[in-house]
């Protein structure tokens, strides 16, 4: 089972790498770029045999105390078979 | 009195943290392994600056689980002085030990320059050789120092006279100007400036020393209390 983790800033969090991003996209003419948010990508690949409301369990487990910094960041995930 | 300096692997004032310790203060200083379980009999423990883990995935994320941070952990929870600097900072919030975070500078760059701080409170064991209200010339190097948190949580600092130090002129973007503060028993202090950077008239300022020298003052408070 594989596990596809995303990790942003929560909205409040100012991200100065998206704003910088977005200027770059709007000098290269992407005028319809509103807003640009930069986060993080993992996937993580888990041992066969568990069930789904564990690795659902140890996802979210992961995500709160090392993928994600809960203080500024949110974080989503999908389980792929 | 016996600093135990925390090296972590990318850890790089760990050695300007030792010599400030022992050349400047004229007291001990010891270098503890990150892979340690204990603090032997420190007195005080400094998490200096540097990459701890190369910034892997957040600044201070992956240090947060050394073995060594159990035993500062409890050193904290038992009351014992613990001096977080730069990405000693960044570990200590990471670690839940003080309260926000710490994001990439609101202009982006690395910023590596002296800056002015004022000392905004003497009301702990880290500044109280200074006055308050005195501004120090300490230098900063950091591009992760911009320091966030929750509206409710920056308004607690600031009520309860934890915020240490706050920047004179903001060179990173950080909430309320804020440089450096403490947890609310106030033995853990976490400050992105380099105060070991500051500690010896070759570098230009002894601004820093304070902070070490007030450590050296509080302890002795303690022990001849105790005796």
């Amino acid at each position: 089972m594989k596990a596809r983790v995303y990790v942003s800033f929560k909205p409040t969090v100012l991200d100065p790498q998206g704003v910088a991003v977005r200027s770059a996209l709007h000098s290269l003419g992407f005028d319809q770029v509103d807003d640009v948010r930069q986060g993080k990508f993992f996937e993580i690949l888990l041992a066969g045999g568990l069930s789904a409301a564990e690795a659902r369990r140890q996802i979210e487990a992961m995500a709160q105390d090392v993928l994600a910094n809960p203080v500024i960041e949110d974080y989503q995930f999908e389980l792929i078979e | 009195m016996k600093f135990g300096v925390v090296v972590f692997p990318g850890s790089n004032c760990d050695h300007d943290a030792w010599f400030a310790v022992q050349h400047n203060l004229g007291h001990q200083a010891e270098f503890i392994w990150h892979d340690s379980t204990r603090l032997g009999d420190a007195d005080a423990v400094i998490l200096p600056g540097g990459f701890s883990y190369g910034d892997y995935l957040r600044c201070g994320a992956i240090a947060k689980f050394s073995p060594v941070m159990n035993a500062v952990r409890a050193f904290a929870a038992a009351g014992g002085p613990v001096l977080g600097i730069c990405n000693g900072f960044q570990i200590l919030v990471e670690a839940g030990l003080l309260p926000g975070a710490l994001v990439r500078n609101r202009g982006l760059k690395f910023i590596c320059e002296p800056v002015q701080l004022r000392c905004e409170t003497t009301a702990c064991g880290f500044t109280s050789t200074y006055a308050k209200g005195q501004i120090l010339r300490v230098p900063i190097a950091h591009g992760e120092g911009c320091y966030v948190a929750d509206p409710r949580t920056l308004d607690e600092l600031a009520a309860e006279d934890r915020i240490v130090f706050r920047y004179v002129e903001n060179p990173n973007g950080s909430l309320g100007d804020i440089a450096g503060i403490l947890n609310r028993e106030r033995n853990v202090l976490g400050m992105m400036p380099h105060p070991e950077r500051a500690a010896d008239p070759l570098m230009g300022s002894t601004d820093g020393l304070g902070v070490f020298q007030s450590m050296v003052q509080s302890f002795a408070r303690v022990a001849s209390a105790r005796s």
